[in-house]
């Protein structure tokens, strides 16, 4: 059976994981190869790189990051952050990459989703959405969540679903950062809505919070950054308490 | 040993390249009929769209060349598709190598299946110490129905092959440069054929 996917996140500045990582095996904790090595043994399913810096020079380091780590680990690996064009793919792609993860570009030029799947595949192209629930109604949200547009959730996950989107990445702004579970409504929402791959984020502080956003949430994948940088979940012990409960995953 | 990966333009081939040398090897990309006619193995990825792909091989004249060569060819995912009769995506007649039509899975389930799959009744020496049920990581929207190639089966939907022989040829739905510890052992056992 095809499993449910466990997938850390990696913030990265300048080539540097930032959020302080508290791993102290780590020879250097902020180093994106080594961390994404010991996440990959640990039996994380993926990893997103997401670059965050916005130098002159972050193109050229993220593509020497995602060499490093692409020769390194044997997991897919997805890299989002100031991706705006078809040829910010290919080099990403070529450098060993698997998939890319398109946010704000995508809302600004929808179009980029067409161009993308055209040229590359589906598979290798993730949106990511960020949306606020306000008055009742999810609007997507620019620019990590900080600037509103007029677009609501459903409607742009159906149309990036038909532009040839392959998953959709959803973060929940009222979540995110509380530690007090996904959006689980949205989410199951969203997965009866589109018949693509649906990753939730935002949210995650204990175990039991992953059970429910693949039984409740129906989400395909689930993603979380710091209650794995700060091991107050361990990939190994959380595929545990899944297969515990029912829930197909890769052990 | 010299490995060729075929480089006909579709393809995450620098994965592949990777995990080759981590396996102790060292891959050429080449497009070029007499270097891969030379090669003691020939590695043939693909990701992407089927016609697109087939449009790419034909350009360079390796859709008459691969079913011609002798030495062990291993397609992988996309590759493995070109490879059966035909495949559904964009009506595209295939290599004709591996003896099944490549089509679409239904609505019923999310499209593309993304993510680990076991692989089971595995009869294949590309699978020499590779135990029943292993996962694999798969991406894919279209697939091989079992056929009297099939060397391993995975279940989304239905019981589909993922993963073909016939001679000297091999194919696998799943991306072994992907698939952890145990994917590597399989790309190992391919170079050991």
């Amino acid at each position: 059976m095809l499993t449910k996917r466990i997938i850390p996140c990696l913030d990265i500045k300048n080539g540097r994981t930032v959020k302080g990582v508290n791993f102290v095996d780590l020879r250097d904790a902020g180093d994106p190869v080594e961390l994404a090595k010991i996440y990959s043994d640990e039996g994380a399913d993926e990893l997103v790189f997401l670059d965050i810096s916005a130098t002159e020079e972050r193109r050229r380091t993220l593509i020497d990051l995602v060499r490093k780590v692409a020769a390194t680990i044997n997991i897919p690996f997805t890299v989002g952050g100031g991706i705006s064009a078809v040829e910010d793919v290919e080099v990403l792609l070529q450098n060993g990459a698997d998939k890319v993860s398109i946010n704000s570009s995508a809302v600004k030029n929808p179009q980029l989703i067409n161009d993308l799947a055209q040229k590359f595949g589906s598979q290798c192209v993730v949106v990511a959405i960020d949306a606020k629930q306000i008055d009742e109604e999810w609007i997507v949200h620019l620019v990590g969540g900080k600037v509103p547009t007029e677009i609501k959730l459903f409607d742009w996950a159906k149309e990036v679903e038909e532009r040839g989107a392959g998953e959709i990445l959803f973060t929940s702004m009222n979540h995110d950062g509380t530690k007090n579970g996904f959006a689980n409504e949205a989410l199951a929402k969203l997965s009866q809505l589109v018949n693509i791959p649906i990753i939730a984020s935002g949210g995650a502080g204990n175990m039991q919070h992953f059970v429910d956003t693949f039984i409740d949430g129906k989400a395909d994948a689930a993603l979380a950054a710091s209650v794995f940088h700060f091991k107050e979940i361990e990939i190994k012990a959380l595929k545990k308490e899944l297969k515990n409960n029912n829930i197909e995953v890769r052990i | 040993m010299k490995i060729v990966i075929i480089n006909y333009g579709a393809g995450n081939i620098q994965s592949i390249m990777f995990a080759i040398e981590r396996l102790g090897f060292k891959a050429v990309l080449s497009n070029n009929p007499e270097e891969i006619k030379s090669a003691d193995k020939v590695i043939f990825p693909g990701v992407g769209e089927a016609s697109y792909a087939m449009k790419m091989l034909k350009q360079s004249g390796l859709d008459a060349l691969i079913p011609t060569l002798k030495q062990p060819v291993f397609g992988i995912c996309l590759g493995m598709q070109l490879m059966c009769n035909s495949s559904e995506e964009g009506n595209t007649e295939g290599l004709g190598i591996f003896d099944v039509d490549v089509i679409k899975f239904s609505s019923k389930v999310k499209v593309p299946q993304m993510g680990w799959n076991n692989i089971y009744n595995l009869k294949s020496d590309l699978f020499k110490g590779i135990a029943e049920n292993e996962y694999m990581y798969l991406v894919h929207s279209f697939y091989a129905p079992l056929c009297a190639e099939t060397i391993s089966t995975t279940n989304y939907e239905l019981e589909y092959s993922s993963a073909l022989e016939n001679d000297n040829f091999y194919g696998t739905q799943f991306h072994p440069e992907k698939s952890g510890d145990v994917g590597e052992r399989i790309l190992g056992n391919f170079l050991k054929l």
